[in-house]
């Protein structure tokens, strides 16, 4: 399992791929890989995006994080978690986070992606300031429902 | 030892304060730290958390924890 919070650019499919390779152990056991990649959009709300700020609770979010994906990982019976969190300023397109999931059937590893979505939406302690094409800046209120 | 208090976000912003220290002395819940640190009333929507975990604000506080308040999150 690893968690990471960076301010370092984050390639999705290098990262799956190498942190895949880690893990012959699980060769043969897994069934199921499931992936969530968000990313970000150019546009919010009726508004053009240029950039974006990402701010968080350090301590809190890892936390909050590892604690999350245990218990994630007991619920479904999951074999390994990947998941990566970018922080600080962005750009449309880039990859904000990534949850991967492995597990032995194809329900669980859907299910527990989701759910670890989800709840990291929900409840991790992150903010996103955005700046307008336009100019000026806005804090993001809420997410968008699921 | 003091209460260490954070704010986050635009919630940092409109009480113009990101760390404070406070004196235990008069602190019973997080809503005297909220009292002692801003000039307003709790807005509904502001989270919680007492050393790293989420609570609500009658949640008691003690000598040489760690509040922290926030706006509702917009990660991932």
């Amino acid at each position: 399992m690893q968690i990471e919070i960076t301010t370092d650019p984050i390639s999705p499919w290098q990262r799956l791929d190498s942190y895949q390779q880690q893990m012959p152990g699980l060769v043969g056991k897994v069934g199921a890989s499931a992936v969530f990649v968000g990313s970000m959009r150019d546009f919010n709300e009726d508004e053009s995006i240029s950039a974006m700020r990402l701010e968080h609770y350090p301590a809190m979010t890892l936390k909050y994080l590892q604690d999350l994906v245990n218990q994630t990982m007991q619920q479904w019976s999951l074999l390994d978690v990947l998941l990566l969190h970018r922080v600080g300023e962005v750009t449309p397109g880039d990859t904000i986070v990534l949850v991967a999931v492995w597990s032995a059937h194809r329900a669980e590893a859907f299910a527990a992606c989701r759910h670890l979505m989800e709840e990291l939406k929900s409840r991790a302690p992150f903010w996103k300031q955005e700046t307008l094409r336009e100019g000026g800046r806005r804090w993001v209120g809420k997410n968008t429902p699921g | 030892m003091t209460i260490e208090v954070k704010f986050f976000a635009s919630l940092r912003e409109r009480v113009g304060h990101s760390d404070l220290q406070l004196e235990p002395a008069g602190i019973t819940t997080v809503t005297d730290v909220w009292q002692q640190c801003t000039r307003e009333a709790m807005p509904a929507n502001v989270l919680m958390a007492v050393n790293l975990e989420y609570v609500q604000s009658g949640h008691p506080v003690h000598d040489g924890d760690e509040v922290a308040f926030f706006p509702p999150v917009t990660g991932g």
